[in-house]
Parts: C-alpha cells; sequence; structure tokens
C-alpha cells in the first residue's frame, strides 16, 4: 500500500480534492435555491427542478475555470521551473496536466447533462402554466407580470402551448440559444477528441476543438437576460410569502400583501471564467510571438531560445500548412549550440515536411532554399529530473527514445566538465525497437559514448540494452553464427542486442538488489501498455516504508 | 487533411446523437410531457441509429480498434448488405429519423446531432468511403515443425553455412562414412526429424 502511495498519492489527492468542491458546490447551491423564502414562489412554480438546475450550473462555473488552467503550456512550464526548490513530486504533478482536463471536460458534459434535463422540466411546466394547463395556483403565479408594473416569475410570457411554446421559449430568449449553441459546440468537440480520432486524424481534432472559443463566449452571455427569478429583497419586506401564499387572489387587494415583485439573479459565471480566459489569451500570445521568431534551419538556432534537457517544441511549417503545430522532442543537448529534432514520417503533415524539406532529392539543400519553420517552447516535461536522481533507468520504445538522446548528450557533456558534481551516478538505458533500421542515427552517439567511456575508465557509469523486439528467421540465423564476434552486427557497439522483450521483474529485482536504500527514477517514453507494465513493477518493486529502495516512475506522453 | 476518413468521426458523432435522443426521449416520456409520444419515438430511434453505429467499419489504411463486443453486430449489420455499406444511404436515414424528434425540445438536441451526423455521413460519401466489416482472420496454427528444414546431417563440430554451401556437390563424391571437418557426412544411423 505504501508503495503505491509513493508513486500516486499526491495525484489522488488532488482528485479528491476536485471531486469534494464538486460535491460541495452542487449541495451548496441546492441548498441555496431549495430553502431560502426568495424563491418561495419559484419554487411553487417550478419544484426542484430549480435547485438541480441551478446546482449542476455553480459546478460547471467551477469546471469551466478549471478546463483552461491545463493546457497552458506555457503557465506549467514557468510553474515548473520556478518550483526547482519545491520537490520533484509538485513538479510530477504538472505532467499529468492532460489527464486532468479530460477528467474535468467529462465532469463539464456530466454537469451539462443534469443541467439541461433539469431545465427541460422548468420550461415545460412554466409554459404548461402559461396556457393555463397546469395547478390554479401556478396559473395565477403565472399571470403576474402581464399588468404592466408588474415584474414576471414565469419567464414565458407568450402564451404559446406546448410543444410549440418550448420551442418558442428556447429560441427567443438567449438562455435558451446560448444553451443549445454551446450544448452542440460541447458535444462536437467531445465526439472529435476520442483517442481514435485523436490519434488517427489530429487536425479534426485540433480545429473543431476551436470551439470552445463559441463555448466560452455562449457561456459568459448565458445568463445575462436573468430569466431565474427570486423575490426581490424589497419586495420580501412587504410581502412575506409564509403570511401571504395561502391567500394569492387577494394580492395586491389587501395591505399585508401587495403583488410581489421578482428579479433575475446577476449573471455569475463571467466572474469564474475570466480569469483563465484571459491567461489562456495570454498563453496563446507566446505562443504567437515565440512563432514569429525566425529560425534558421542548418543547425537550427532561434534568438533567445534556452533549453533543458527532454523538452519539446512546437513546430510550424507554413509551408506545409498555415494552422497546424506539432510537438517533437528536442534531441538535441543543452549545452550545444543549436537544437535538433528528429521526425518520424507516419501521416499527412509530416510527409509535407519531408517533401518541403527536398528530403526525397539526393543532393544536399542549401540553406536558403529549405522552408520557413515557426517554434513555440520549449517545454518542461518529466525528463527534466533526471539528474535528481542518485540512478536512474532510462527506458524509450522505438521513436520515444528521443527524449533520452537529449539526456545521454547532456550528460556526456556535463561528465566532461566536471563529474564528480553529478549526483547522477549511475544510468540503466533501454531500447526497444521492432527493427534494425531504427538504430542507425542513435548508433553514433552510443559509440561515442561507449568509446568515451573506455577512454575515461568508467564503463559502468551508463549500462545500456537494446532489445529488438521483432525478429525473424533469418535475422535470428544471421546473429547466431555471428554471436561471437567483438562488435554487435547490427549496431556495431560493443554490447550486444538482445532479442525480444525484456524481462522487466528481472531487471528490477536486479537493479534493486544493486541499489538498496535509493531512491530510483523510472522513465519512459513510450507506449500505453508499457506504462502500465512499469508502472506496477515500480509499485510491486518498492520496498514500503522510508529507507530502502523506491521505484519512482515518470511517464512521458504528448 | 488528406488523409482524413470522414466516416470515423461521423460513426462517434452518431453513436453520441443517439445516445442523446434517448435520452431526451426518456426525459419527455417519463415527464409526460406534451405530445410525449415523440419522446417515445426518440427513444427507439435512439437505439436503432445505435445498434447501427455501435460496429466500427474498417479503416482503409492502418488498423482499426474494436469496439468492445461488436462482432455480434457486426454480423448483423453485414447482412443488409448495400443498405448499410453504402454511406449515402445511412446519411439519407439519419436525416430522416432526425426529423421527427424535433418536434420536442427535449429531444431537439438529438436532432442537431444527428443531422450533423448526416452531414458528415454524405461528405464520406461524396468521398467514396464504404463501411467495411472489421473480420476476425482465421488463427493460422502454427506448423510445428513447418519451418524447420532439413535436419543437420553433420555431427558437430559444424562450419559455418558458408562453408556448407556445396554439401551437394560434394555429397556425391563422398560416399565414405568417416569425413573430415570440412565436408559432408553420411550418417551411420538413419537421422529422423522427431516432432514431439
Amino acid at each position: 500500500m505504501a508503495n503505491w502511495f509513493v508513486n500516486e498519492g499526491l495525484s489522488i489527492f488532488v482528485i479528491l480534492v476536485w471531486l469534494g468542491m464538486n460535491v460541495f458546490l452542487f449541495v451548496w447551491y441546492y441548498l441555496v435555491y431549495d430553502v431560502p423564502v426568495k424563491f418561495f414562489y419559484t419554487r411553487k412554480l417550478l419544484g426542484s427542478a430549480l435547485a438541480f438546475a441551478r446546482a449542476p450550473a455553480a459546478c460547471l462555473n467551477f469546471n469551466c475555470m478549471l478546463i483552461l488552467l491545463p493546457v497552458c503550456r506555457n503557465l506549467l512550464s514557468f510553474l515548473r521551473g520556478s518550483s526547482a526548490c519545491c520537490s520533484t513530486r509538485i513538479r510530477r504533478q504538472l505532467d499529468r496536466n492532460l489527464t486532468f482536463h479530460k477528467m474535468v471536460a467529462w465532469m463539464i458534459a456530466l454537469h451539462t447533462a443534469i443541467h439541461t434535463i433539469a431545465h427541460l422540466f422548468n420550461v415545460e411546466w412554466c409554459v404548461n402554466a402559461r396556457v393555463n394547463n397546469s395547478d390554479p395556483y401556478s396559473i395565477a403565479l403565472s399571470n403576474i407580470g402581464d399588468k404592466p408594473g408588474e415584474t414576471y416569475l414565469n419567464f414565458a410570457r407568450k402564451r404559446i402551448k406546448n410543444p410549440e411554446g418550448g420551442l418558442y421559449v428556447a429560441v427567443t430568449l438567449l438562455a435558451g440559444i446560448t444553451g443549445i449553441v454551446i450544448t452542440l459546440c460541447l458535444i462536437l468537440i467531445i465526439t472529435s477528441s476520442t483517442k481514435t480520432i485523436r490519434r488517427s486524424y489530429f487536425e479534426v481534432f485540433w480545429y473543431t476543438h476551436h470551439l470552445f472559443v463559441i463555448f466560452f463566449i455562449g457561456l459568459a452571455i448565458h445568463g445575462a437576460q436573468r430569466i431565474v427569478r427570486g423575490q426581490t429583497a424589497d419586495s420580501l419586506k412587504v410581502h412575506d410569502p409564509k403570511v401571504c401564499s395561502q391567500n394569492i387572489s387577494d394580492w395586491g387587494k389587501i395591505k399585508e400583501c401587495p403583488i410581489p415583485e421578482f428579479a433575475g439573479n446577476p449573471p455569475m459565471t463571467w466572474k469564474w471564467i475570466v480569469g483563465p480566459m484571459f491567461l489562456y489569451l495570454c498563453e496563446r500570445l507566446v505562443r504567437f510571438w515565440r512563432s514569429q521568431q525566425k529560425v534558421v534551419i542548418t543547425k537550427m538556432k532561434k534568438k533567445g531560445f534556452k533549453m533543458e534537457v527532454g523538452q519539446y517544441i512546437f513546430v510550424k511549417c507554413p509551408k506545409v500548412s498555415k494552422l497546424e503545430w506539432h510537438p517533437f522532442t528536442l534531441t538535441s543537448a543543452p549545452e550545444e549550440d543549436f537544437f535538433s529534432i528528429h521526425i518520424r514520417i507516419v501521416g499527412d503533415w509530416t510527409e509535407g515536411l519531408f517533401k518541403a524539406c527536398g528530403c526525397d532529392k539526393q543532393e544536399f539543400q542549401d540553406a536558403w532554399k529549405l522552408p520557413k519553420i515557426a517554434v513555440d517552447g520549449p517545454f518542461g516535461t518529466a525528463s527534466e529530473d533526471v539528474f535528481s536522481y542518485e540512478v536512474v533507468m532510462l527506458v524509450g520504445a522505438g521513436i520515444g527514445v528521443t527524449p533520452f538522446a537529449s539526456i545521454l548528450k547532456s550528460v556526456w557533456y556535463k561528465y566532461c566538465n566536471n563529474a564528480t558534481s553529478l549526483r547522477l551516478k549511475k544510468i540503466y538505458f533501454y531500447w526497444l525497437c521492432r527493427d534494425t533500421h531504427a538504430f542507425e542515427w542513435f548508433a553514433d552517439l552510443l559509440q561515442l559514448l561507449e568509446t568515451q567511456m573506455q577512454e575515461r575508465d568508467n564503463a559502468d557509469f551508463l549500462s545500456y540494452n537494446i532489445y529488438l523486439t521483432g525478429w525473424d528467421e533469418s535475422q535470428a540465423n544471421h546473429f547466431a553464427v555471428h554471436h561471437d564476434e567483438e562488435k554487435d552486427v547490427i549496431t556495431g557497439l560493443k554490447q550486444k542486442t538482445l532479442y525480444g522483450r525484456p524481462n522487466w521483474d528481472n531487471e528490477f529485482k536486479t537493479i534493486a538488489s544493486q541499489h538498496p536504500n535509493t531512491r530510483i527514477g523510472v522513465f519512459l517514453c513510450g507506449p500505453e501498455a508499457l506504462a502500465e507494465t512499469l508502472s506496477k513493477q515500480s509499485i510491486s518493486n518498492s520496498e514500503s516504508g522510508p529507507r530502502g529502495v523506491h521505484f519512482i516512475f515518470n511517464k512521458e506522453n504528448f | 487533411m488528406g488523409q482524413i476518413e470522414w466516416a470515423m468521426w461521423a460513426n462517434e458523432q452518431a453513436l453520441a446523437s443517439g445516445l442523446i435522443l434517448i435520452t431526451g426521449g426518456i426525459v419527455a416520456t417519463a415527464g409526460q410531457f406534451t405530445q410525449w409520444y415523440f419522446g417515445a419515438y426518440s427513444i427507439a430511434a435512439g437505439v436503432l441509429v445505435c445498434l447501427l453505429e455501435y460496429p466500427r467499419g474498417k479503416r482503409k489504411k492502418g488498423s482499426t480498434m474494436e469496439r468492445c463486443g461488436q462482432k455480434y453486430m457486426t454480423s448483423v449489420v453485414k447482412m443488409f448488405g448495400p443498405l448499410t455499406r453504402n454511406y449515402y444511404i445511412r446519411a439519407f436515414l439519419h436525416l430522416v429519423l432526425s426529423v421527427p424528434a424535433g418536434f420536442l425540445l427535449a429531444t431537439i438536441l438529438g436532432t442537431a446531432c444527428l443531422a450533423i451526423a448526416s452531414g458528415i455521413y454524405l461528405l464520406a460519401a461524396i468521398r467514396g468511403e464504404q463501411w467495411t466489416p472489421i473480420e476476425q482472420k482465421p488463427q493460422e496454427r502454427p506448423q510445428v515443425g513447418g519451418t524447420i528444414k532439413q535436419p543437420p546431417s553433420n555431427p558437430p563440430p559444424r562450419p559455418p553455412a558458408e562453408a556448407r554451401k556445396k554439401p551437394s556437390e560434394e555429397k556425391e563424391e563422398d560416399t565414405a562414412a568417416g569425413g573430415s571437418p570440412g565436408g559432408a557426412q553420411t550418417n551411420p544411423l538413419p537421422v529422423t526429424d522427431e516432432v514431439v
């Protein structure tokens, strides 16, 4: 239990606090509308549907405020950087921003459903009361507002019967129109954000998601017409519902019971969302400004660009697409005077970029022929924390090895400069790959490191294992025959390539036995299934209690 | 946007619309709203749409993630042949199904969502997309021993493959039982390939 707590405790705490706030707001605002005498007559008309509509509305305010915050990447990077004094644990929470964003989104969907259903009942009953299809009390209450000088309680003023009456209310009142429009936007956003669509057709997801602009504008003005009515404070002084509610036919005729006056609540939503909307606007402005800075591509350089290990950037190539930004991990180290990325060709945009850079041609392209590129970032992720551990396990699957390329390079530079000041004493590096042709660009780096380590007589600093997870029989034959040679046939490295998948349990146990009483960081950039395996292994191989070995799992994902 | 298969998004949208139609229909029916029978219709239409849209179609490129348990519905949907394969028909069907739900406020959201799904299906149909069922490939039982080539005819130590490249030529000359490490050898006892 304690091991699980070490890895997951803070996340669970944050979620519980958030859920608690939701429950609190729901119950509080339910009581605000269900108990006080201010809404006595409204409740006569609508019953508990009033409170059931207002309670989720309060939760919606809260959640719509929260949803913009996890996607302010620059703000989060800033917070990460400035909390260098605070523990790594706090910073790990900021890595889970996308998960939180999705959870808040689902909560918004849930509350929207409750809110809409409650208001459907409200509209139906209000319209019915107006066309005398209800109890006499409600009919009488609804008539208030017909005479000049009276303020209405029932927002359906025209006497049109259901179902046309309900439809009429929905399209003529601001709350109705904005409600339908923003709910439609929400549904479109959700259906285009499912995993299938997001992973296969990123453009559809990205462009449809921008409907959130309409969503927020509609949300801000949704309550402007003030149709949720309660009795005004002044009116309550002269007309006490407890006294007067029984003799509605005498209202206005006797002194104790003048006609009550009603007014709507002022809209509250904008107060909740204006802050995050402003922050998000700043975020987009920062991204835009960064994109305007000139980037030179031969060795990529940009004025004022400062990076840390394992960070990523967003790249836009207007020649390929004017609006799309795609994330890539930086493969260079901060100690170098340029920054680099490695791009795998997998879809429309990457193919377009390939052609735009002239990679399909044989001859080398001159720098001036290369397309203009816009860069936003760098943004920080889990890999920055590598240097705060003494021992780390780095696991990269396929193209997921890229953040670690940056780390290994940086480690090498730091090691060359001053080995003793480095807290990091031992790296276990695992590279899992399906086929061999992915190796080539990385092999150079590993060869360099290998030579360096040999020269400095510290071959133990970095221990790496390369696993070929997809191999066929002819390859196996070839390897078996060349087994005895000094260098590996695929990579040319002294360390031999291994085949199949690693036995993680063994690996973890071996490392645990070699480094007792240490906090070991486990860093992964790779698929979900592997993340789950490593997460479970980290938890089960960590000892309970503050002394003893602890594996802390960090996952990298976009 | 060249690679997008619009039908994938239309499918998600239609499935969501089905659920919204069902929800709105339940609200109208349970609340006994005026003309609540439109609500009852909406529930039925929603269920039909959900059943039709639940099995995901196969993508042209790449692999498709099946929805959990969709293979039962796949066989039913496949039965209708061109009626379900063709997206023009689907677009028209969704449009027609969505209209009656538009008469009630409770279900009009379902109408709007289904109409949008219909539009996206129309776009998919114009671009020539079709619904193909995801079928399970019959599991190829691994032929045990099928890829094992001729068992080694030499006892160890055996030279590597390159040196053994000319066994057929040498074998004709070399008939003696005793062999030098460099040449092929006939075995004194017949060697069989024992496959468990």
